[in-house]
């Protein structure tokens, strides 16, 4: 099934200050794929999902996602099966509450009122969050923020669910909620994220960003067991991964 | 700095209070705002120098906060806050006219100072009014009736957006401070130069958010008209509300109620 696929063919891109964050950048994601984007601070993970949700345009190169090519006029056929969590939450909570927020996809989808409510109940049954339905998004705390900004972008049942550091200033049980979560979502998903661990756990597959090109594309478990691969690009393997200090042996 | 941060936290602290759920609370936004609306109208309508004729209006802001459990505090506390800007408008008058106007025994009272306590009892009246809307009923509850009330769109969504973001550009200042009052232990506050360079940067991060934040706003559909949840719906005891404080608004304005109550109170005791 083509639906949910997801792809990018020598996609480049510079911002207007001439930053060239992306310099030829292809790969392919099969529906039902779940892809870690890793790579250092800068190597362009923003920047590349950005360009699966349309919210920025290539210089040059493509990129598909279902059926489509992301162009000016795919917009809202992209927008509805690609739901893009931000890094930042405060970029993603505009409005004056929690369930406000998680209902905007809905709404402008066009869904009717009841089914609106059932929608955001569902999404922020999901996360963990139904009791912060009623408070105002800037009241709360960071990771009650990524909780719902996740819930805001569930609520629309998204075919194809991309998150940016999700794990990033989290604390430990918020982190394993997530990871749940991420885990529990059965479509193509494709998580950026310099947390390692988290890739090893949700993904099968990684994609090491380095300086805007593509470095490995292959099996997460091989991937990030390959210190000599990740140290050039800045990268340490999982904790996990690595050998016990104080015994010598692996840790698993 | 830490100014900047209890004065946000005072921001929400009013509408925090509309989470209550009051009969009055409960009652359409639409029928506050119209009833509100029509007391700011009467209100204004007096004449310069009517000060006791204003009194009974005071009745509509105290029972819609005594009704919605408003705490009179941070009501008082914000009145006193914008109270200078007031005071330093209404001071001429006392000084520019002295012709005597009234006397209330032996004691002469120019024009001037009636004009001056009419401006501050209106002042207080206005805008305790608007605040207490806004406690029991909530600023984005407040901005949808407006909306369906037949504001402009663009103003409405404006208004939520920027009520919103308030809260993220205040919170962005006060990073910038707490991050030069880390580094600079002595200055007070940022001398000249630095200060201006932080203006630039505060501008700088706020474009980039607001950029972000439009982005946010796309990927998930946006097409430029901000949908809300819940249809509002009019409801009888909404339009007794409404209905009900506009007779005695109207009254209050067209009979001067404490001189006839004084004249009944007097002809009762003669
Ligand atoms: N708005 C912007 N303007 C100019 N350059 C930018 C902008 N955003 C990011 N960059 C640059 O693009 C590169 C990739 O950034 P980004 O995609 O955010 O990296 P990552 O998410 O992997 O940390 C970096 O070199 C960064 O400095
Ligand atoms: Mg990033």
């Amino acid at each position: 099934m083509s639906h949910h696929l997801v792809s990018a063919a020598d996609l480049r891109f510079a911002y207007p200050d001439g930053t060239e964050a992306l310099r030829g950048v292809s790969f392919v994601i099969h529906h039902g794929e779940s892809v870690g984007l890793v790579g250092a601070n800068g190597a362009g993970k923003s920047t590349l999902l950005l360009h699966l949700a349309g919210a920025l345009l290539p210089t040059s190169g493509q990129v598909r996602v279902g059926d489509w090519p992301v162009t000016a006029s795919t917009l809202p056929q992209i927008r509805r099966s690609l739901g893009l969590v931000f890094q930042d939450a405060d970029d993603q909570l505009f409005m004056p509450t929690v369930g406000d927020d998680v209902a905007f996809g809905p709404l402008n989808l066009g869904l009717p009122p009841a089914e609106v409510d059932r929608c955001v109940a569902a999404a922020l049954e999901r996360v963990g969050a139904a009791h912060l339905r009623d408070r105002p998004s800037h009241r709360l705390s960071g990771g009650e923020k990524r909780l719902a900004a996740i819930a805001a972008v569930l609520s629309s049942s998204p075919d194809i669910l991309v998150m940016d550091e999700p794990s990033a200033n989290l604390d430990p049980a918020a982190r394993r909620r997530i990871l749940s979560l991420l885990r529990s979502f059965e479509h193509t998903k494709i998580v950026a994220s310099h947390d390692l661990d988290l890739v090893l756990d949700v993904c099968a597959r990684t994609i090491v960003l380095h300086e805007g090109r593509v470095a490995a594309d292959g099996p997460s478990a091989e991937i990030l067991a390959d210190a000599r691969l990740l140290e050039p690009v800045r990268l340490e393997p999982p904790l996990r991964l690595q050998a016990c200090p104080r015994c010598g042996g692996a840790a698993r | 700095m830490a100014g900047l941060e209890s004065a946000l936290a005072h921001l929400g602290s009013i509408e925090a209070l509309a989470a209550r759920a009051t009969p009055v609370h409960r009652l359409d936004p639409r029928a506050k705002l119209l009833t509100t609306g029509a007391f700011l109208a009467t209100v204004v309508s007096f004449g310069p120098r009517q000060v006791i004729p204003l009194l009974p209006l005071a009745l509509y802001p105290v029972a819609l906060g005594a009704l919605g459990d408003v705490p009179a505090r941070p009501v008082l506390a914000r009145l006193a806050l914008a109270s200078p800007f007031v005071l330093l408008v209404a001071i001429w008058n006392p000084l520019l006219d002295r012709a005597p106007a009234l006397a209330i025994g032996g004691l002469v009272v120019s024009g001037g100072w009636l004009s001056f306590a009419s401006i501050l009892l209106r002042f207080c009246l206005t805008l305790g009014a608007a605040l207490v809307l806004v406690a029991v009923t909530g600023f984005d509850a407040t901005c949808a009736a407006l909306g369906r009330l037949g504001a402009p769109r663009i103003l409405v969504e404006q208004l939520l957006l920027l009520h919103r973001y308030l809260f993220v550009l205040v919170d962005e200042a006060a990073r910038l401070l707490r991050a030069h009052a880390l580094r600079a232990p002595e200055a007070r506050r940022p001398g000249l130069r630095v200060a201006g360079s932080m203006l630039g940067q505060l501008l700088l991060r706020t474009l980039a958010r607001a950029q972000r934040i439009h982005r946010a706003m796309l990927c998930r559909g946006f097409d430029g008209v901000l949908r809300r949840r819940g249809a509002l719906r009019l409801r009888a005891v909404d339009l007794a509300f409404t209905g009900g404080w506009c007779a005695f608004f109207a009254l209050a304005r067209a009979v001067d109620l404490p001189r006839l109550l004084g004249g009944l109170a007097l002809g009762a005791g003669r």
